[in-house]
């Protein structure tokens, strides 16, 4: 994949070692619904109690002499590696352009749901929304407070955003056109981010893996409410229903994308995973999302759009018809339904932001200025 | 991290606000912990900020926000020349210390 965008030169360089990540198509986000809960949610308690193991179990000596064997020892032993430590510059430009592309995820991932807030069905709707669309600027700034720790400024990448060379989830370069939308968001679109997330809370980067902690175990509400959503539509009017099914019909495909190009063209993703950072592959966790989501369509009682969709059991898991891969290259490429929008709302949200922040330094230094007579005069007397 | 510092034609070109570390008191009788970090132009704002940042489910009672710039921290590099000092002095811990049989209270 790395060789076909540089053929095409389809995008700026700073962007590729991402998409070659299992990561690169995820923002921040929750629990699958009841029938699994204690899975995801389960395993996102373990991380944190193995990250906290790992803190007991120390480690002797110091990167001294050689630190990039002290790196490696620290990795191999499920230790995280902590802002201050040395790490190899690949290691670091890969955690800051990952890191960085996600939380920009959480930022651009306001837009699609924000579309709905004014015309959310009742005021308990709206209210749940609005909580849902907080949180994910939340998660934005979690996540790039954690980037900074790595020597680079949230001023810096958001810039890097606003200029179009770091990229943001694909995903969110699609429409929401119902209100079931926002019932299928949280259910498939949420549902992806969490399995992508879920390991990412076990990343030897201690600043990432704790932001990942925080922003799963907060989030088990997102994909609950989607869910929610969708089956109150589904057991609702007969336009309803047809409004979930459209729904989940259109958003499937490009959720299985999230998860990112196949393996066979994931080429950068060892490096990855011999970093810890990632610790599943990009089919691996799509096989597992699908594996998920039949059962709780089921219960919905809505179908997902895959005619060959069918239990293998030699595997123990579905078979499936893979996303299409060529769309989800032009989308990434600017091409998708939204990508323009989605740019300029954010280029112009934050113009219109910036008396704001002029106005809050321009009183924080008043103030300031106010206090240093004061103290002057203190001192004389 | 030069390629991260490559101008790109933005508007503003202000400085950034200051970083301030959060702190979070989570229950009445438990001491404030790091929680994480963001920017505001002063103390007013980052109070606010992190209430609405890192209190949106009553995880805190009370919060400390202080400037990043205004922290010292040791470094890794000397961290063990730094805790030395403490490795060989066992007998600052009580069980260093044999009780001899019958005594009581110790």
């Amino acid at each position: 994949m790395r060789d076909l965008l540089l053929a095409g030169n389809l995008l700026h360089p700073l962007e590729i070692d991402v998409l070659s990540c299992n990561t690169w198509g995820m923002y921040g986000n929750d629990f699958p619904a009841d029938d699994t809960a204690g899975g995801l949610l389960g395993e996102v308690e373990a991380a944190e109690m193995a990250l906290r193991a790992a803190a007991e179990r120390g480690r002797h000596g110091s990167a001294g002499a050689d630190p990039a064997a002290y790196f490696a020892e620290v990795v191999a032993a499920d230790q995280k590696v902590e802002p201050r430590d040395w790490m190899p510059e690949a290691y670091r430009a890969t955690l800051i352009r990952q890191i960085a592309q996600h939380a920009h995820s959480e930022i651009i991932g306001m837009q699609p749901e924000g579309n709905w807030i004014t015309r959310a069905p009742s005021l308990k709707r709206k209210a749940i929304l609005l909580a849902k669309v907080q949180d994910e600027a939340g998660h934005g700034l979690y996540l790039y407070a954690a980037a900074e720790t790595l020597g680079v400024s949230r001023d810096e990448l958001v810039d890097l955003l606003l200029a179009g060379r770091q990229k943001y989830s694909s995903i969110f370069n699609y429409p929401t056109l119902s209100w079931a939308d926002m019932g299928t968001i949280g259910w498939l679109v949420d549902g992806a981010a969490i399995v992508n997330q879920v390991p990412l809370c076990r990343c030897s980067y201690g600043p990432y893996a704790r932001a990942m902690i925080r922003i799963c175990k907060e989030e088990s509400f997102h994909q609950r409410q989607g869910y929610e959503i969708l089956h109150t539509l589904a057991h609702g009017t007969p336009a309803q229903r047809e409004m979930a099914q459209d729904s989940v019909n259109r958003w499937w495909y490009p959720s299985l994308a999230m998860f990112g190009p196949p393996d066979t063209d994931s080429t950068h993703s060892a490096q990855s995973m011999a970093w810890k950072i990632k610790r599943f592959s990009n089919d691996e966790l799509r096989q597992r999302f699908v594996d998920m989501c039949v059962g709780q369509a089921e219960v919905l009682g809505l179908t997902l759009p895959d005619p060959a969709l069918r239990w293998n059991d030699e595997r123990g898991a579905y078979d499936f018809t893979q996303p299409d891969y060529a769309e989800l290259m032009r989308v990434i490429k600017g091409a998708g339904p939204c990508n323009r929008q989605r740019m300029e709302h954010r280029r112009r949200a934050h113009r219109e932001g910036a008396w704001v922040r002029a106005a809050a330094a321009a009183y924080a230094a008043k103030q300031a200025n106010k206090k240093e007579p004061a103290k002057q005069k203190e001192k004389v007397a | 991290m030069s390629e991260y510092s490559e101008p790109t034609g933005q508007p503003g070109g202000a400085p950034p606000a200051p970083l301030w570390e959060v702190f979070v008191r989570a229950r009445r009788g438990l001491a404030h912990t790091h929680v994480g970090s963001l920017h505001a132009a002063d103390a007013e704002l980052a109070l606010r900020n992190a209430r609405d940042l890192y209190t949106r489910r009553q995880e805190g009672v009370s919060i400390w926000v202080l400037p990043a710039a205004a922290i010292t921290a040791s470094s890794p590099d000397e961290k063990d020349a730094f805790f030395d000092p403490a490795a060989d002095k066992v007998y600052r811990h009580p069980t260093f210390y044999e009780v001899p049989e019958g005594a009581a209270h110790l």
